[in-house]
C-alpha cells in the first residue's frame, strides 16, 4: 500500500511544478484536474484495507467532481471567454519554477518539524500536502488571468483536503459533504463570474480589474 | 426541530423565490419568510430549543443573540429592499460615474440569494459543530457574491471578483486550521475529541497545544478575512461600496458578525483551555491594526460609501480589542455587535437613499441633504455621530466600556492607542458627513416627489434603536449579554 501511496504523492508534486511551469491554459487546467484525481484515489489507499462504503463513495464522487466535473466547466469557461490560451503570468516560469523548488524545500522542512500524534501513511504526505497548498497561493498571486487564479483556489484546495487524508481524519460524512458542495459551487460562481468578465472586458486578465482604488483628498 | 426551521425557512423560501415570476408574490414571500423567522427567533428566547443533528445544531446564549440580531436585521433589510426594488424598476439605469447604461440582475436571483444569504448566516449562529460552522461561513460568501452584482457593470463586477476569491483563500486557510484543530484534538493513544464547540471546551486541558496554537492562528487569519480584519480586510471597501446599499447594510451588520462569532467559537476553547493570553494578545494586534487601518482610510475619504466600509473594519478592530483584552470588556464587545449592526446598517440603508437623489458616491458633492431629504439627512448626521461614539448614543457606551476595561487592566499603552484612533476617525468623518448635510444643494438636485416610505421609516426605527441602546438597556439584553459573555473570559 505505502508503495501506491509514495507515487501518487510524487506524482501530486509533479502535478504542482506542472502547474507553475506550462505556458499553456488548458494545460494547466488539466494539471489540477490529476490533482484531483490523485487525491480520489490517494484517499482510499490511505484506508488500508478496512474499506466502508462510505470511505470508498466519498473520495469516489470527490474525484469525479474535482477531476472531472469542474475542469469540464473550466474548459467550457475558456472558451466561452475567448481567453488567449497563455497563462501571461507576473513573473518568469523559471521564477515560478524556482518559487516550486523553494516551496518544497520548506514544505519538506515543515513536514519534518511538525510532530503529527499518529505516524502517518507516508512521511511524504504531510510535505506533499503543504506543497500542493503553497503552489496554489503562487499561483494565485503570480498569474494575471482570473481563470488562472480559480485554478490556483483549486490547487490550495486540494493541498489542504491532502492534509485532511495525511492525518487520517474521521471527519463526518455530512461536513466531507458540506466541504465538496461548497469547493462545487464555489469554482461554480467563479466560472460564471469568469464568463462575465470576459463578456464585459473582452479578456479575463484580473490586473485589469483595478479602477476601484481609494481616492484620497 | 426549532433550530432546523430557523434555517429551512429561509432556505425553502429562498428556493421557491428563483422561479417565482409575480414580483408582488414574490416579494410577499420575502417579507413573509422574514417575518417568520424573526419570530421564530425570538420564540427561541421564551422556548429554549431541542439541539438538533445529535448536538451539532443547537442555539447557546451567544449563538442566540447573534441569530436573534441577524433575523431582527434581515426583517428590517428585506421591508427597505421591497421598496427599494420597485423604486429601481423605475429609475434610468445609466451610471453616474462613467454615464454608460447597465441593466440590474434578474430580481428573482437577487431576492432568492437575499434568503439564501438568511439561511446561510443563521447556520452560521446555531452550528456547535466547527467543521460545520466552517461549511457555513464558506456559504455566506457563496450566497452574498451575487448580491454584490446586482447591477451590472464592470466595478461590481471587479468588487464581486476581489470578495469570492479573497474571501475563497482566506476560507481555505481556516479549513486547514480545523483540520489542525482535529489534530490537535488527537491523543496519543489515538482516540479524539468531537470537534464540537462544548466537548472540546470542556476537554480543553487535553488538546495537543502546539497544534492547537497553530490551528487558532490560521482560523484567525481564515475567519478575519471575512470579518475584515486588517491587513485581510481589502475586499471590503469595494464590496460594501459597489453593492446595492441593501446588501452593503445586510454584508456590514449581519455578515461580519457571523465571521466574527467563527473566532469567538475557538476563542472559546482558548478560554477553557488557559490559552487566552496567546490568542487575546494577538487579537489586540489585529484589532489595533485595523482601527489605525482605518483611520489612514477615512481621512480624507471621498467616496461615502468606502468611508463607511472603513468604519466596519474599525468597528471589527474594535471587537478584537474588546475579546482580546478579556475580562469586562467581553461584556463592552458583545454590546457593540448589536450597536455596530444597528447604526451600520442604518447609515447604508440612509447612504443608498442618498446615492439615489444626488447619483453621486463623492462627498464633496454632496450638499444640503437636510433640505433635500429631510429625515434621511437627519438619520445620517445622527447616524454618523453615533457610529464615531458620541454620547448618548449605543456606540459610545460600549466603546467607553473597553476603554474603562483597557484602563483597570493597566494596559495604558493600549487604551491611548485606542483612544487616538477613535479620535481621528471622529474628526475625519464628522466633518465631510456635516458638510453634506448642510449648505445649498447643486441646481440639479431636486427632491424626489414621492419616495416609498419604508426607505424612511426602516432606517429610522433602527435609528430609534441606535438611540434607546444608549440610554436603557432592557435587563433581559443585559442578562442575555452577560451569558454570552461568559465563556469568552
Amino acid at each position: 500500500m505505502s508503495q501506491l501511496v509514495n507515487s501518487i504523492l510524487v506524482l501530486l508534486v509533479l502535478t504542482g511544478f506542472l502547474l507553475l511551469g506550462s505556458s499553456r491554459l488548458a494545460a494547466c487546467i488539466r494539471a489540477v484536474a490529476i490533482q484531483g484525481l490523485l487525491l480520489g484515489i490517494l484517499a482510499i489507499a490511505v484506508q488500508d484495507g478496512q474499506l466502508s462504503v462510505a470511505g470508498v463513495l466519498f473520495p469516489l464522487i470527490s474525484g469525479v467532481v474535482k477531476g472531472l466535473f469542474l475542469p469540464w466547466m473550466l474548459f467550457r469557461a475558456m472558451r466561452e471567454a475567448e481567453a488567449s490560451r497563455e497563462v501571461e503570468p507576473f513573473i518568469s516560469y523559471n521564477l515560478s519554477i524556482m518559487a516550486g523548488a523553494v516551496a518544497l524545500a520548506v514544505s519538506l522542512w515543515l513536514g519534518q518539524r511538525l510532530k503529527l500524534p499518529s505516524q502517518p501513511p507516508s512521511s511524504l504526505l504531510v510535505p506533499a500536502a503543504f506543497f500542493t497548498s503553497l503552489v496554489g497561493l503562487i499561483v494565485i498571486v503570480s498569474r494575471r488571468k482570473a481563470l488562472t487564479q480559480v485554478l490556483g483556489y483549486l490547487a490550495l484546495e486540494n493541498g489542504v483536503y491532502a492534509f485532511g487524508a495525511a492525518v487520517a481524519l474521521e471527519l463526518p460524512v455530512l461536513v466531507e459533504l458540506g466541504i465538496l458542495l461548497d469547493v462545487f459551487v464555489g469554482v461554480f460562481v467563479m466560472g460564471i463570474a469568469i464568463f462575465h468578465i470576459g463578456r464585459e472586458f473582452d479578456h479575463i486578465d484580473t490586473d485589469k480589474l483595478a479602477s476601484l482604488t481609494d481616492q484620497l483628498r | 426541530m426549532m433550530v432546523a426551521l430557523l434555517v429551512l425557512i429561509p432556505a425553502c423560501a429562498g428556493s421557491v423565490a428563483f422561479f417565482v415570476e409575480s414580483d408582488r408574490f414574490r416579494r410577499v414571500l420575502l417579507l413573509s419568510a422574514a417575518t417568520a423567522q424573526a419570530a421564530l427567533s425570538l420564540a427561541t428566547w421564551v422556548v429554549q430549543p431541542t439541539p438538533a443533528l445529535g448536538g451539532w445544531l443547537a442555539e447557546d446564549a451567544l449563538g442566540r443573540l447573534f441569530e436573534t440580531l441577524t433575523s431582527l436585521l434581515f426583517l428590517a433589510a428585506s421591508f427597505y429592499a421591497v421598496a427599494y426594488l420597485r423604486e429601481e424598476r423605475s429609475q434610468s439605469h445609466a451610471d453616474f460615474e462613467e454615464g454608460f447604461l447597465f441593466s440590474n440582475a434578474r430580481e428573482a436571483s437577487f431576492t432568492g440569494c437575499l434568503l439564501f444569504f438568511l439561511a446561510a448566516m443563521t447556520l452560521v449562529t446555531v452550528s456547535q459543530q466547527l467543521a460545520l460552522l466552517w461549511v457555513a461561513v464558506e456559504a455566506t460568501t457563496l450566497a452574498s457574491a451575487p448580491l454584490i452584482y446586482f447591477h451590472r457593470h464592470h466595478r461590481s463586477l471587479e468588487a464581486t471578483w476581489k470578495y469570492l476569491l479573497i474571501c475563497s483563500v482566506g476560507i481555505a486557510l481556516a479549513l486547514l486550521g480545523i483540520f489542525f484543530l482535529a489534530v490537535a484534538a488527537t491523543k496519543p493513544d489515538g482516540s479524539t475529541i468531537p470537534l464540537v464547540v462544548q466537548e472540546l471546551s470542556s476537554r480543553a486541558q487535553q488538546l495537543n497545544v502546539p497544534w492547537f496554537k497553530a490551528a487558532f492562528v490560521l482560523l484567525l487569519v481564515g475567519y478575519g478575512t471575512k470579518m475584515g480584519l486588517a491587513p485581510f480586510h481589502t475586499w471590503l471597501p469595494d464590496a460594501h461600496s459597489e453593492a446595492p446599499s441593501v446588501a452593503s447594510a445586510l454584508l456590514s451588520g449581519a455578515l461580519l458578525n457571523c465571521a466574527f462569532l467563527g473566532i469567538l467559537r475557538t476563542q472559546e476553547i482558548c478560554v477553557a483551555g488557559g490559552l487566552a493570553d496567546f490568542s487575546g494578545r494577538l487579537l489586540l494586534v489585529f484589532g489595533l491594526l485595523s482601527m489605525a487601518v482605518a483611520a489612514v482610510f477615512i481621512t480624507g475619504q471621498t467616496d461615502y460609501k468606502r468611508m463607511l466600509a472603513y468604519s466596519s473594519v474599525e468597528h471589527m478592530g474594535i471587537l478584537a480589542v474588546g475579546i482580546g483584552l478579556g475580562g469586562t470588556a467581553v461584556f463592552g464587545a458583545m454590546l457593540h455587535v448589536i450597536n455596530h449592526s444597528l447604526t451600520k446598517a442604518m447609515l447604508f440603508m440612509v447612504a443608498g437613499n442618498l446615492l439615489a437623489v444626488y447619483r453621486t458616491k463623492n462627498a464633496t458633492d454632496v450638499a444640503g441633504a437636510l433640505s433635500v431629504l429631510p429625515a434621511s439627512g437627519l438619520l445620517w448626521v445622527l447616524g454618523v455621530f453615533a457610529i464615531t461614539g458620541s454620547p448618548p448614543f449605543g456606540p459610545f457606551l460600549s466603546e467607553f466600556a473597553i476603554l474603562k476595561a483597557a484602563l483597570d487592566q493597566g494596559q495604558a499603552f493600549v487604551a491611548i492607542v485606542y483612544l487616538g484612533l477613535l479620535a481621528i476617525i471622529f474628526a475625519a468623518m464628522a466633518a465631510p458627513a456635516l458638510a453634506m448635510a448642510q449648505g445649498t444643494p447643486r441646481e440639479n438636485v431636486v427632491a424626489p416627489a414621492a419616495r416609498s416610505l419604508a426607505l424612511s421609516a426602516v432606517p429610522a426605527i433602527l435609528g430609534v434603536g441606535v438611540v434607546m441602546m444608549g440610554i436603557y438597556i432592557p435587563a433581559v439584553l443585559t442578562r442575555a449579554l452577560r451569558e454570552a459573555a461568559r465563556f469568552l473570559g
